[in-house]
């Protein structure tokens, strides 16, 4: 036994091959190229088979990890991904974006004293196996409620719900703002780091099991919430995300090249803005580009303008390296890919040419004083560190609000002072009857999985209602 | 998909009307609002104001000028063939009430969006006084329709060669000055609106325009269309696209609509030279 562990131990955490950083930086093709049995295998066999995997607590929606990996080492692939879908239907999507250090891997026992074992690679791999060579096999649905769901929104919360619901028998419609469906999936994760045609086959694999999706159809404007129950839905679930864009609110703010990363990552991803003029969206391409913010929307941006030629991109970030909320990999991949990085810097105002186009910008040092609430050390402005950098793109990646195009049409629709929707955090149940919220709608700009894992609640809670009532 | 069921070309084939097959969208419209349109997959996403409303038959009507690549685009579809994607009713509705004399001006294609806007106010009860202009008498569109929702109608053309010549705002001065007006409603090209707003600035007129910025999701989700209202940032596409033209800053919007004017260029020039091939 002894013998058996330290052999396992010995074994290096399988590092997954990638595009080399100098070709990568411009290109839109996938940068992680994925393990191959082999490699998975040999990643699988690390795990130690916790009989309490701490592992599982660290992700949200408690995917039997143990579970999945002995399938891989059994070469039972189709196995693993059955055993994976129990818990969690779009895992080529989470082995892909999930923060993993903070989630699963973080909490692996393995990880204490080496490299934790690869979990979200391993659920990509048996993902992408499903997808490329599986049997494309339906799972087995209950027999027709006849009752009629309407999922707003057709991001991983939504999706989700429909997914869940579709297997217990109901009749689902997702109902989707822009004219294709994935929600940040499609329109913000840029294609290097999520290809589109994944999600695309995640929902087509979903029609075939009876998904309905009408895109082009904006909930409070082309139809309100009670116009929906009028024809004859049952239940409605809101899963609008976090669509309001945030700026920074300092002077020349509206001069051209100045963009909201929704903005940015829209023309460039759900547009192809990358591919113009082969589509006809165009996008800034900026020689000298500044993104503010640290998290994944920036490091996304950020990667975006240099694979659309920059010769410098910068990250401006008010606070230190440590507090940069972003995955790890995506830090790791920009540093490869030469994004420079300028900490303890504030934005003050942008300056423009005559055209009204942006040629600078002025900032500000700053340095770290006491904790705030938030209990990160609060970033204080040192005098007379003014400067001005030369830009002639910018990108603007704060974070996000609640967009309130659906929620204002719905006075039963109670909202939070920030104006997301209130929610009961065990079911989704919102004010209003018959009406289910989650994902960034309710808690805010969050993750994929924690969208998903609010979906999985308000489906089951849907279930329970159609099934015996509010 | 969105079938074209009618399509007239107007101005010299220099604007277009498409009446579109889309009943949800026929089923909300009201006058001021607009759809998105996507041709193709390949296609950008278009904001054009929603200039007539058939709810019986399902459809909307659109009228627009051919300016670049994506309306040169639009114009060469026919009767029978489709839109891939209209997205609306999207916008803030005109606030159209009973209040008196309104002035109805309009410029270039901007009337087609100012149509169905002056017949509210005339429905509504109000003395309708509207003024149209154009570069020249062939660019001229919709008169006869104005004519008949008009209690007075003005028309203008900047080489004089119909109407009276001159600009609109020459115009809309002589009836200021011959008649008391409660209101002004200014539809066109930005510099047009700029100045009917000066003009009726001097005689204390409240000024509605409908601001046309560059848009992308229509929805208040990407932040491109924003303007300058009385000092503050607006998202055109959903706290507007009408505002009070008192508090505009228009020359801020004309230099965003050039944000793309190179690019624009060179897609515009292509798309002709390959059309012009085939
Ligand atoms: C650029 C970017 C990178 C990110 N990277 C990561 C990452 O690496 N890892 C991670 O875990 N998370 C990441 N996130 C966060 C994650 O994507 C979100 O938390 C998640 O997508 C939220 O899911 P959702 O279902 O709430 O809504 P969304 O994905 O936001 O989808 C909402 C959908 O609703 C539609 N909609 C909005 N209003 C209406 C309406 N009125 N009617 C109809 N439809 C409407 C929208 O068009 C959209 O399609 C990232 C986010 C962004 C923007
Ligand atoms: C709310 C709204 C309602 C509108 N209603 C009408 C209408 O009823 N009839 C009509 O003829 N036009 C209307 N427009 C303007 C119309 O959208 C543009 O003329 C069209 O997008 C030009 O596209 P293009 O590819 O043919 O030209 P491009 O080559 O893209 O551009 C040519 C010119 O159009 C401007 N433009 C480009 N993209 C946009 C855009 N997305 N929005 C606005 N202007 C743009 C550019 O500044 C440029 O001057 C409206 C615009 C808005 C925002
Ligand atoms: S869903 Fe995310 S957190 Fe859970 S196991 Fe998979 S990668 Fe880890
Ligand atoms: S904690 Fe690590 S070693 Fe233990 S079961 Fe989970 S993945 Fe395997
Ligand atoms: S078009 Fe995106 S916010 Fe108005």
């Amino acid at each position: 036994m002894a013998e058996q562990t330290s052999k396992k131990e010995k074994t290096p955490r399988q590092s997954m091959p990638e595009q080399k950083p100098e070709i990568r930086r411009r290109n839109f093709d996938e940068v992680p190229l994925g393990y191959d049995a082999e490699t998975a295998i040999r990643e699988a066999s690390r795990c130690l088979q916790c009989k309490k995997p701490s592992c599982v607590s660290g992700c949200p929606v408690e995917v039997d990890i143990p579970g999945f990996i002995q399938l891989i080492v059994e070469k039972n692939f189709k196995g693993a991904i059955r055993k994976i879908w129990e818990k969690n239907s779009l895992p080529a999507v989470c082995g892909r974006v999930c923060p993993q250090e903070i989630q699963c891997e973080g909490e692996c026992i393995v990880g204490k004293k080496d490299a934790p074992v690869a979990i979200g690679n391993l659920e990509r791999f048996v993902a992408d196996q499903e997808r490329l060579h599986g049997s494309g096999e339906l799972p087995k649905t209950q027999s027709p409620t006849g009752k009629k769901v309407a999922v707003v929104g057709s991001g991983p919360s939504g999706l989700t719900v429909a997914g869940d619901l579709l297997l217990k028998g109901h009749d689902v419609t997702i109902l989707e703002a822009f004219h294709k469906p994935g929600g940040v999936l499609v329109y913000g994760i840029p294609e290097f780091r999520l290809p589109k045609e994944i999600v695309a086959s995640e929902i087509a694999f979903m029609e075939k099991f009876g998904l309905k999706v009408e895109c082009n159809t904006v909930v409070g404007s082309t139809v309100s919430l009670d116009e929906l129950f009028e024809q004859g839905y049952d239940a409605v679930f809101v899963g609008v995300g976090a669509g309001l864009p945030s700026f920074l609110n300092v002077p020349g703010e509206n001069l051209i090249g100045i963009y909201s990363a929704n903005e940015y990552l829209t023309r460039a991803n759900l547009m192809k803005g990358y591919l113009y003029p082969q589509y006809d969206t165009p996008i800034i391409k900026g020689k000298n580009v500044v993104v503010f913010g640290a998290g994944n929307v920036a490091m996304d941006s950020a990667r975006t303008a240099m694979r659309l030629g920059a010769d410098r991109v910068r990250i401006v970030y008010r606070r230190s390296k440590a507090e940069m909320p972003a995955r790890a990999a995506e830090i790791h991949h920009a540093e490869e890919e030469g994004i420079e990085f300028y900490l303890l810097t504030a934005p003050v105002r942008f300056i423009g040419d005559e055209k009204g186009r942006l040629i600078q910008m002025e900032g500000l040092k700053m340095e770290l004083g006491e904790p705030d609430a938030s209990g990160r050390r609060r970033p204080v402005p040192i005098k007379g560190s003014e400067f001005i950098l030369d830009c002639d793109l910018a990108v603007v990646a704060v974070g996000a609000g609640a967009n309130p195009l659906l929620t204002k049409s719905d006075p039963d629709i109670h909202l939070n002072k920030w104006g997301y929707i209130v929610a009961d955090p065990d079911t989704g149940k919102t004010t209003k009857k018959g009406v289910w919220a989650g994902g960034d709608i309710v808690t805010g700009s969050a993750t994929v999985i924690l969208a998903m894992g609010a979906g999985r609640k308000s489906a089951n809670s849907i279930h329970n209602y159609l099934t015996w009532g509010w | 998909m969105f079938k074209i069921v009618k399509r007239e070309e107007m101005a010299g084939a220099t604007v277009i009307l498409n009446e579109i097959e889309a009943p949800k969208i026929a089923a909300k419209a009201k006058p001021g609002q607009f759809v998105i349109i996507k041709a193709n997959e390949t296609g950008e996403r278009i904001p054009l104001t929603i200039s007539d409303i058939d709810k019986d038959k399902g459809t909307i009507t659109i009228i627009y000028m051919v300016v670049g690549k994506s309306t040169a685009l639009f114009k060469t579809l026919q009767v029978g063939d489709a839109y891939q994607d209209v997205i609306g009713p999207l916008g803030k509705p005109t606030h159209i009430e009973k209040v008196g004399t309104v002035v109805c001006v309009g410029g270039g294609t901007g009337i087609a969006v100012l149509y169905p806007i002056t017949r509210g106010f005339k429905k509504a009860g109000n003395k309708v006084i509207s003024i149209i202009g154009a570069r020249n008498k062939d660019l001229l569109i919709l008169e006869d329709k104005m004519r008949a929702v008009s209690d007075e109608l003005h028309v203008c053309t900047d080489d004089g060669s119909y109407g009276r010549k001159g600009f609109v705002t020459d115009a809309l001065k002589d009836v200021l000055k011959s008649s008391p007006v409660h209101m002004a409603v200014a539809i066109g090209p930005v510099p047009m609106m700029k100045f009917v707003s000066v003009v009726t600035r001097e005689f204390n007129v409240k000024t509605l325009v409908s601001l046309n910025p560059i848009m992308i999701d229509g929805t208040g989700m990407c932040g491109g269309c924003r303007v300058t209202v009385d000092g503050k940032t607006q998202f055109a596409c959903v706290d507007g696209p009408e505002f009070d033209g008192h508090q505009v800053d228009f020359d801020g919007l004309i230099k965003r609509l050039r944000a793309y004017e190179e690019d624009e260029r060179k897609a515009y020039d292509e798309f002709c030279r390959i059309r012009a091939a085939q």
